[in-house]
């Protein structure tokens, strides 16, 4: 199940996390309780230059030692705090939310064209894999990620998230299967500017996680959603590849849908399909990304999962449920059901 | 030491009061078991090979063959085998032929993976009601795409993409020559991959002018001894192989007896009639890596880079090294060949006891490629004792783009893996040129049961998948999650990075 719902607004105006907490609360039935989190970008206008890393810490001794000798090592912490939280009754506290505002230095990472990026992944990469009892789970720029185990409310009041100002804001309501409801297996994913929740579950999995950890990425995090942040990272960033033909590789049209187009099209499609094959995510999903620059959101081929968008006036929404998106906002001026594979994207004006 | 009468293999009988002398039995066998005296079938037990030629003719059924009826002293080291291997090398003093793929006791790695199907978190896809996508692409693939976006926002495609074999199924009938095997088993075969959208190899024996009529699904093969090799030739293939090796006798050539080279397969062979047609161990040419790629070059060159060339190596212990280095020539897809690959002839010390299992290699080659970040420059086709869809739908998981079959399409057409193809005399008219045994091979029935075969396994291949949850055939490509060994130890699963099943 998991219930996904996200909304942007396309002049950038911020709006605070109240509202969407009540929108993915009123989706408890797709939940388990076991897990929600959110992600709003623009939330840290006074730090917009550094790199706000998010961790979960195990306790403040080792692990915190650990990732402050590395950090430093990299760069330059401007500022570091316990993120602040509020205690409620029905969610266990098990993990210690930390942030730390970040700057990576540039002239370590040479013969790199995008040096603060790779030097942030490679940290991310890092800290997950060798650092016990820490775990980075939001790593962009003026972006936030707030997860936890716990129903929605209880962790958007837990991250006091309605203080929270963002003009994309992500949200997850989880029902785990393939881990437990651990607080590093809570939607969202993210790496660097982008972030992932997802619905459903992806048989492709495998293959997938051969491609990415060819090129470097590592999953750690034991659950199929973060392969598609890092493939987002590869194709949309490294790559270079526009939004919709990244959502084309991963979703691609069928090869008789194909071969009926005309030439132009024909070529490119094939090419994609030729050259990203191991990014063509399958099985059942309702996928909505996130970057700095917009969202988009979209389904696996035969739309096994449910994925709904609307549009009242400079703001776009898209979930699992019309209804929550009503909850967000009653009156809308357009809603629609995306075809199989097809995106909806939503970015902010220029 | 009189060693000329060991123990017949099998015993053939006749049930007097079913046959009714009709002889279908006697002319079938090439092996000359029968004859007639009088009102009876006379049976020389000692010449059969338990073809099933006969079986198959006999309108009574009357014919029984038993393997193994007389019993050595058992023993666990000093086996039948070995001992009748030391009778036959004792009495001749030479290197001990044998057909077919590995004989050996070794488990199947095949028979030891497991694979997957969904169950509620996520729902299978019937493939009857949706689509099911198993068409592949072999050929080098770029790692990127360069894309120009205009200021009209249209999309420029600036990647040129290398020339790619499309395969409507991931299943292509290997390479097995026209004098190794008649040419009617070749009119089959050709017909049913033409019928089904795949491709069949040459091997190294030209391609016969009757064959042109498919050569946009056949790919031609040059290997050691270049024989049949000149331009039309190259130009006439879909794609082109070099062959290095093969996994029923790594490291060694091959060889064609005289008897076989009748003037059709002179002519295509180009070789004069009845010489023995010998390919050696190494391509001349070929003495290090960097010498293939000039091959590779060069039958690029020749062939104005519009088709896909091919290496194919047997699979030995350094198989995922030497795959590398193809990786970085102009080489757009390499074949590896397991142990269980079979053959006409091959000395039974290389068949039963050199190369390793398609499986490992497989699992070694497409995590080696990864692991450099060059999967994307060249295809991986596997082959060697593929049995089944099954064996298929695993040896993707594991890696590969595609597969050939080989013994599994001339069983199709007969073959009862008799393992005496050396012997020149095929009772099915498969491995054999004489004309009294190849025109019992009729194309225009044989190539159907072919095509039954291979359409069969892509309905079962198409099956798995959506009961996998996967609707084309890229995400089942290395997707070893969807497989778990079963009584493999943890070292092989290692090498496979496949998970034991219960985890």
């Amino acid at each position: 199940m998991c219930g996904i719902i996200s909304v942007i607004d396309r002049s950038k105006a911020g709006m605070d996390g109240s509202r969407i907490k009540h929108a993915l609360s009123l989706m408890d039935e797709r939940g388990s309780g076991e897990g929600a989190g959110y992600a709003a970008y623009g939330i840290y206008p006074d730090y917009a230059e550094y790199y706000a890393l998010h961790l979960f810490f195990n306790n403040l001794v080792e692990p915190k030692d650990k990732v402050d000798e590395i950090l430093r090592s990299w760069g330059e912490i401007e500022c570091e705090e316990e993120i602040p939280t509020i205690e409620q009754p029905d969610l266990r506290r098990t993990h210690i939310p930390w942030r730390y505002f970040f700057k990576p230095d540039r002239t370590l990472m040479p013969g790199s064209t995008t040096p603060e990026e790779d030097i942030i992944t490679m940290l991310v990469m890092k800290i997950n894999t060798t650092i016990q009892g820490a775990l980075v789970f939001s790593s962009g720029k003026n972006i936030g990620v707030f997860k936890a185990s716990g129903w929605p409310e209880a962790v958007a009041d837990f991250y006091q998230i309605d203080q929270y100002e963002g003009y994309i804001w992500l949200a997850h309501n989880r029902y785990p299967t393939n881990t437990s409801g651990w607080w590093g297996g809570a939607h969202p994913f993210n790496l660097l500017d982008w972030s992932v929740i997802h619905n459903g579950e992806i048989t492709s999995y495998g293959t997938n996680r051969r491609y990415i950890e060819s090129y470097g990425y590592k999953c750690t995090m034991f659950t199929d959603t973060e392969v598609v942040a890092y493939l987002c990272d590869l194709l949309g960033r490294k790559h270079g590849l526009p939004e919709e033909l990244m959502v084309r590789a991963f979703a691609p049209p069928f090869w008789d849908e194909i071969d009926r187009m005309k030439e132009a099209d024909y070529t490119l499609n094939s090419a994609i399909r030729l050259t990203y094959g191991s990014a063509l995510m399958n099985g059942p999903f309702a996928i909505v990304v996130a970057t700095t620059d917009g969202i988009v959101g979209f389904t696996d081929r035969i739309k096994l999962r449910p994925l709904i968008a609307a549009e009242a006036g400079d703001r776009l929404y898209i979930s699992s449920e019309e209804a929550a998106i009503r909850r967000m906002e009653p009156n809308l001026d357009r809603v629609w059901m995306p075809k199989a594979g097809e995106p909806v994207i939503g970015r902010v004006r220029p | 030491m009189s060693i000329g009468s060991v123990p017949i293999k099998f015993r053939v009988s006749i049930d007097p009061n079913r046959c009714m002398l009709c002889e279908r039995c006697i002319e079938n066998c090439p092996y000359g078991t029968y004859r007639r005296e009088d009102e009876k079938i006379i049976v020389d037990s000692r010449s059969c090979v338990a073809c099933h030629r006969c079986v198959a003719m006999c309108p009574r059924d009357a014919i029984s063959i038993e393997e193994k009826p007389i019993d050595y002293r058992s023993h666990p080291l000093w086996t039948r085998e070995a001992r009748e291997a030391i009778y036959n090398q004792a009495r001749t003093g030479r290197i001990v032929l044998a057909g077919m793929g590995n004989a050996t006791d070794l488990p199947s790695i095949f028979d030891r993976l497991l694979l997957d199907a969904c169950q509620v978190t996520n729902p299978s896809i019937d493939p009857l009601r949706e689509p099911m996508e198993l068409r592949t692409y072999l050929g080098k693939k770029p790692r990127k795409l360069e894309i120009k976006k205009g200021r009209d926002g249209d999309i420029e495609l600036k990647t040129t993409l290398s020339p790619n074999l499309k395969l409507n199924i991931p299943i292509m009938i290997g390479h097995m020559s026209y004098g190794a095997i008649s040419l009617n088993a070749q009119l089959s075969m050709a017909r049913a991959v033409s019928h089904l959208g795949t491709f069949m190899g040459t091997g190294e024996g030209g391609l016969h002018p009757s064959l042109r009529e498919y050569q946009n699904n056949m790919i031609v093969q040059v290997a050691s001894g270049r024989f049949g090799v000149d331009i039309d030739y190259l130009e006439r293939g879909a794609a082109i192989e070099i062959k290095i090796g093969q996994g029923a006798k790594p490291g060694i050539g091959g060889h064609l007896p005289g008897e076989k080279v009748g003037p059709e397969v002179s002519q295509t062979r180009m070789i004069p009639e009845k010489s023995d047609a010998i390919s050696p161990a190494p391509h001349h040419d070929i003495y290090s890596i960097e010498d293939l790629k000039q091959l590779v070059h060069s039958l690029k060159e020749a062939t104005e880079w519009k088709k896909p060339v091919f290496v194919k190596i047997a699979a030995v212990h350094n198989v995922a090294a030497i795959a590398s280095g193809i990786a970085r020539s102009s080489a757009d897809a390499v074949v590896i060949d397991g142990f269980r690959g079979g053959t006409g002839a091959a000395p039974r010390v290389f068949r039963d006891h050199v190369g390793i299992p398609i499986e490992a290699a497989i699992a070694a080659v497409d995590q080696k490629l990864r692991s450099q970040g060059i999967r994307n420059e060249i295809s991986i086709i596997a082959s060697g004792g593929i049995r089944d869809s099954a064996d298929v739908t695993k040896a993707i998981a594991l890696g590969a783009d595609a597969i050939y079959i080989g013994t599994a399409a001339l069983i199709a057409m007969g073959c009862r893996v008799c393992g005496t193809c050396y012997r020149g005399l095929c009772p099915w008219g498969i491995a054999t040129q004489d004309t009294k045994l190849t025109r019992r091979l009729d194309p225009d029935v044989e190539w159907q049961h072919v095509a039954n075969l291979m359409h069969g396994w892509t309905l079962e291949i198409s099956e798995l998948m959506g009961a996998a949850g996967i609707n084309s055939i890229e995400s089942l490509r290395g997707n070893r999650d969807r497989l778990r060994g079963y009584m493999l130890d943890e070292a092989m699963m290692n090498v496979l990075d496949v998970k034991p099943v219960g985890a």
